[in-house]
């Protein structure tokens, strides 16, 4: 069953156009890496799959809704409820501990739970770095703790832009692990990369060029 | 992890933090010492105004009417009728009675010289104490109401010492005419009585006053015959200036619709004081001595827009200031504002987020500012009027809500940004 479905969507800026009657289909607890080279249109997809853009033409169905056409206001609620997002750059409040960097987004959520919060750090293997700012973690821990961030309200959809764009190799297979995790729970995961090898962990990659999908590759070798 | 959130801000961003509470204690100071001096200088000046003489004068009735149609000038009397001296306490029983800071009856006659010439005797209070039914205690008379005379020789006569009934003070051309100096003894001859008195100090007035003799009003009134009665009463009193109200009411007030009769009768205008000192003191007709109302008017008037203006420039310089940095700070943190946004942070939750580390940063730098504007009110006070500013209550409320209007009405550009801002826009590209 679909959890995400998107129907001939376009995004045009101008004479523009980062996206280019795209459909694509993904289903509940699959992984789905995107890749494409720079200005294929993946950060354009991703914004508009996590809610944080509209597209120009075209619908976006999110567990079977239309959400293309929804308010501002909606698409944060929806983004709240349904994603957790993952960033190249980490982007952590840097006042804040680990811990509290996790808890920001049961705040907004629900209600903050510090015990939770650690164990969500614990999953990511950084309980024991809990109190510490974002400047005393290196970039894998700080990478980390936004998967924590964005598991800790237990979304149906899991959408990452590059998450090891900015790590060393045992920092990838880290984070790809968790990743593996997640997919085994049954969460659903799209990952945005341009690294082959981060797609190849994926069940299914879909290729991006010029705005439209070149392709979609199987992997054969997802599980071996 | 709201607390946590705006701590965490306040410490991090804290040298912003601290410049922005600077402008608004810079801001809050000025409006704070402004207002109190504004509000001050009201009494100030008049106070200073008071020091030159009296700016209601009360009169019997049908004199005042004389006067007005003949255009007879002070010091000329016509009158026939009198006010009765028992009647001058009333004067502090009327609705403004604590704005009366002052007053002192005159008596006038004409009384021959030991040498045959004529010379016009003055009966006065010259520093007379009062015990008020109000059960207040008040010391009237010329000696305050006519601060500027210099007193040549001798002293000011003390109505409390002993033979004080039978001593005057001479003005200046007087006693070189007469050859008098203070001690020497003199006969005053009146239209009823003759007395005989000591010269117990000189004056110079620079008016004609120096060329007449002023006395007891006891002693004035025996040699007249008039014993109890007063012509004219001088009153000092602190009034708010003349607007268009006043000047309508001053007319007729019986023209008044009766709310503005009220808002007349409840304040402190010239016109109001001498219409409640008619009521109060029967058969009187008091009237304003325009140009020392007026001047009073003016100058008030002036200082306090001037005051107003600073008040006002101050808060818009402190409200730019604060636009600037508080926009400065939320461009630093446009990741961070991305961020919540993407996790699901409303608008209205990281306004208010905003808001309050702005507001909390606002109380902080609005307290700082009330006490520095509280030391420059005293500054100004002491350096211009020579005394303390006393602190209004009322400024700090006012202050507070201009502190929050100027610090809301500075946030309002990051506001706007804020909710511009697009997570998708801030989080995605290069490091």
């Amino acid at each position: 069953m679909a959890l995400l479905e998107l129907k001939n969507i376009s995004k045009i800026y101008g004479d523009l156009k980062a996206l280019d009657n795209v459909s694509i289909k993904v289903d509940k607890g699959e992984w789905v890496a995107i890749m494409g080279p720079s200005g294929s249109g993946k950060s354009t997809m991703m914004n508009i799959i996590g809610c944080m853009d509209k597209p120009s033409m075209g619908e976006v169905l999110l567990d079977g809704v239309d959400i293309s056409k929804e308010s501002q206001k909606k698409l944060t609620d929806i983004r709240r409820d349904k994603i957790g997002l993952i960033f190249q750059q980490f982007h952590m409040v840097t006042y804040l501990t680990a811990v509290e960097n996790v808890m920001v987004s049961q705040y907004y959520h629900s209600m903050p739970d510090e015990e939770e919060a650690l164990e969500a750090l614990g999953r990511v293997g950084l309980r024991e770095r809990a109190k510490h700012l974002p400047s005393q973690l290196s970039g894998g821990e700080q990478q980390r703790v936004c998967v924590a961030r964005a598991l800790i309200n237990h979304p149906e959809l899991i959408l990452a832009d590059e998450p090891t764009g900015n790590l060393d190799e045992a920092n990838e297979n880290i984070v790809l692990d968790l990743f593996r995790q997640l997919h085994n729970e049954g969460t659903t995961l799209i990952v945005v990369t341009h690294d082959p090898e981060v797609a190849e962990a994926a069940q299914r990659t879909i290729v991006l060029e010029h705005g439209r999908v070149a392709r979609e590759v199987i992997n054969e070798n997802f599980g071996k | 992890m709201l607390f946590k959130m705006i701590r965490g801000v306040l410490f991090h961003q804290r040298g912003k933090m601290l410049l922005i509470a600077f402008t608004i204690a810079l801001g809050a100071s000025l409006a704070t010492g402004m207002l109190n001096v504004m509000w001050d200088v009201g009494d100030k000046v008049n106070q200073e105004l008071k020091t030159y003489g009296a700016n209601i004068i009360v009169k019997p009735k049908d004199s005042s009417l004389l006067a007005d149609i003949y255009d007879v000038g002070e010091g000329e009397q016509l009158s026939v009728s009198y006010l009765n001296e028992e009647d001058l306490p009333k004067l502090k029983t009327i609705f403004w009675a604590f704005n009366i800071v002052d007053f002192t009856p005159f008596l006038e006659a004409d009384v021959t010289l030991p040498d045959g010439t004529s010379a016009r005797a003055v009966g006065t209070w010259f520093h007379h104490h009062l015990s008020l039914p109000t059960g207040e205690e008040l010391d009237a008379g010329v000696k305050s109401m006519r601060s500027w005379w210099d007193l040549t020789e001798g002293e000011w006569l003390d109505e409390s010492a002993e033979n004080s009934e039978s001593s005057v003070m001479a003005g200046v051309l007087l006693a070189e005419q007469e050859g008098w100096k203070a001690g020497d003894e003199v006969v005053l001859s009146g239209p009823k009585a003759e007395k005989t008195v000591t010269i117990c100090g000189i004056f110079d007035a620079g008016g004609d006053e120096d060329m007449q003799i002023f006395a007891p009003l006891d002693l004035v009134q025996e040699l007249t015959g008039r014993e109890g009665k007063v012509a004219q009463i001088e009153v000092s009193a602190l009034t708010t200036p003349d607007n268009e109200l006043a000047k309508r009411a001053a007319k007729n007030p019986s023209a008044l619709s009766s709310r503005d009769y009220e808002t007349w009768y409840c304040t402190a205008y010239v016109s109001a004081i001498c219409y409640q000192i008619q009521e109060a003191i029967p058969n009187a007709a008091a009237s304003a001595v325009r140009q020392v109302a007026e001047s009073e008017g003016a100058i008030l008037d002036k200082t306090q827009l001037l005051m107003i203006l600073i008040t006002a420039l101050s808060l818009i310089g402190a409200a730019l200031g604060i636009s600037n940095l508080v926009t400065a700070s939320v461009m630093e943190r446009a990741k961070e504002i991305g961020l919540l946004k993407a996790i699901g942070a409303r608008d209205r939750s990281i306004t208010g987020v905003i808001l309050v580390e702005i507001l909390v940063t606002a109380l902080l730098g609005g307290v700082a500012g009330y006490f520095m504007g509280f030391g420059f009110a005293q500054l100004i006070g002491r350096s211009v009027f020579g005394s303390a500013i006393e602190m209004k209550v009322k400024v700090i409320p006012i202050v507070a809500v201009l502190v929050a209007l100027v610090t809301l009405a500075g946030s309002l550009p990051a506001i706007r940004m804020v909710l511009r801002l697009r997570p998708a826009e801030v989080l995605h590209g290069g490091q």
